[in-house]
């Protein structure tokens, strides 16, 4: 099967998903008696709405080409940085640091993706980033709170720039009888995060009776945790015919997947706790911001791209 | 929509939301919004929030030394923004400062203002100048509605030259109640807590 051919399948298979969900949206909907009821299943209906969205725009992208899609997690960087600097005191001497992040750091991260230059890729924020930064920050004079803002920011970009960014390099990647078809592995890559993150939300919602972390997260339960990571490593495994994995092999990488995206959401759930705030942004509805629905994606990401460009 | 219009919606949207919370339901009703001040962006930011059906019913107040300078701003601020500008060095006044405001607002059209009549540093804006309250007393029936711009003095601090990306909301509250005999001292005050108590 071409990776195109795949690609159509795969589609499928998410269409089917979404008009399933849609449905048993709609008939919730009709049932639901009490308000607290309704207003549960008026967000998951409008999260349902969103994943329509999501999808259309990345089917798009995809058959766009490699450059459509290093500009649409450009665009994510983006706003989710965005999202990040919005909810993080700064002060008029960040001024110029900022403006290097927005408009050249994530121009330069996906470019170097677009130009096949792995070696600065994987330096340009930890390292290079990382220094000039600060300096430049240093040069407006203001040393009130100056590590903390120059933590925040590098952490800033470090989450929303550099970890998002390694979702589109799994296009660097050579992997021997795989050629052309890297942009399935970005598709199998977010179908486990996203799929973690649902089933996880349903499994929550149908069992979840204890708390995991209450103070960090008021809707990770154990009883979610379990059986939406089983069944998402499941579902991944299941789609080792998109990947260059064997069964068993996508069953560990989905497994990897699960695991680094659920810490991600955790760690970046007490990161929102730290700032005050419940949700990330406003921007995708019923998800909260571009943040809540790509945390677990930045943890996941960097893990499976370099498992997979170490063992395959 | 023109072309232009639509781009620098496009462009405030991108870079700072300038999506609008109202606290009522807004209404065509004439009205003056006046908000706390900023930066450079703060009038196309209310303009954006207003939307498609409030947005060529508002005419933005801008100052002459700074929005009639330059092709493209100039361009920007007669044709796309139809604003009204007022001068504020006294070289270039004759009579009433007020008085294009007051012709605009005869004509019917509402007016986007900022009382401070400069652009501030922080969160909370600086004592307003009497320019609302003279155009309150002038026109009993328009609606006084406080805006408030959240961190638009994140974005583009005073002396910066671009703008970088923050979530920008702006906040309409509900109109001013009007008093009758109110001292303007007063009504200054009152106003501009209106915009305090939206932050």
């Amino acid at each position: 099967m071409s990776g195109h051919q795949k690609f159509y399948w795969l589609m499928g298979g998410v269409v089917t998903l979404l008009l399933v969900a849609s449905l048993v949206g709609a008939l919730l909907a009709a049932r639901a008696r009490t308000e607290a009821a309704r207003a549960v299943i008026a967000n998951l209906n409008s999260r349902i709405r969103a994943w329509w969205v999501m999808v259309g725009i990345f089917a798009v992208a995809f058959l766009a080409g490699p450059i459509a899609t290093l500009l649409l997690f450009a665009c994510m960087s983006f706003f989710a940085l965005r999202e990040f600097v919005t909810l993080t005191p700064t002060k008029p001497a960040d001024h110029v640091p900022l403006f290097l992040c927005f408009f050249v750091l994530i121009p330069l991260q996906y470019a170097l993706i677009g130009y096949d230059w792995y070696g600065l890729f994987a330096i340009l924020i930890p390292v290079y980033a990382f220094l000039i930064l600060p300096a430049v920050a240093a040069l407006a004079g203001d040393p009130d709170r100056f590590l903390e803002r120059s933590a925040k920011l590098q952490w800033a970009v470090m989450v929303t720039v550099y970890c998002v960014s390694y979702t589109p390099a799994l296009l660097l990647l050579h992997i021997p009888g795989y050629e052309g078809q890297d942009a399935l592995l970005i598709f199998f890559l977010l179908l486990v995060t996203q799929m973690s993150d649902v089933l996880q939300y349903v499994f929550g919602k149908l069992l979840g009776r204890t708390l995991l972390a209450p103070t960090v997260s008021p809707s990770k339960t154990v009883e979610g945790l379990i059986g939406g990571g089983l069944a998402a490593t499941a579902v991944g495994g299941a789609m080792y015919w998109i990947t260059p994995f064997s069964p068993l092999e996508a069953l560990g990488m989905s497994f990897v997947i699960v695991v680094m995206g659920f810490l991600g959401g955790l760690a970046l759930s007490a990161v929102k706790r730290n700032l005050g705030v419940k949700d990330w942004g406003a921007m995708i509805e019923g998800h909260g911001g571009m943040l809540d629905r790509v945390d677990s994606l930045s943890f996941a990401a960097p893990v499976f791209f370099h498992l997979t460009r170490y063992f395959f | 929509m023109k072309p232009l219009a639509a781009v620098l919606c496009g462009v405030m949207r991108t870079l700072v939301g300038a999506h609008a919370r109202w606290q009522e339901a807004p209404t065509t009703a004439q009205s003056i919004y006046f908000a706390n001040h900023t930066s450079h962006m703060d009038t196309l930011a209310i303009w954006a929030a207003l939307g498609p059906r409030l947005r060529p019913l508002a005419r933005p107040v801008a100052a002459r030394d700074y929005w009639d300078r330059g092709a493209l701003r100039r361009y920007v601020a007669r044709k796309v923004l139809n604003v009204v500008f007022v001068e504020r060095m006294k070289e270039g006044r004759e009579g009433d400062p007020l008085a294009p405001l007051a012709a605009a607002l005869a004509e019917g059209s509402s007016l986007i203002l900022f009382p401070e009549g400069t652009r501030g540093t922080g969160p909370v804006p600086a004592a307003f100048r009497s320019g609302l309250y003279n155009l309150a007393q002038r026109f009993p029936a328009v609606r006084l509605v406080p805006v408030y711009l959240e961190n638009m003095h994140r974005a583009m601090p005073k002396g910066t030259f671009v703008p970088i990306p923050v979530i920008c909301t702006v906040r309409f509250g509900a109109p001013l109640e009007r008093h009758a005999d109110e001292a303007r001292e007063a009504f200054l005050e009152r106003s501009r807590a209106a915009v305090v108590a939206l932050a």
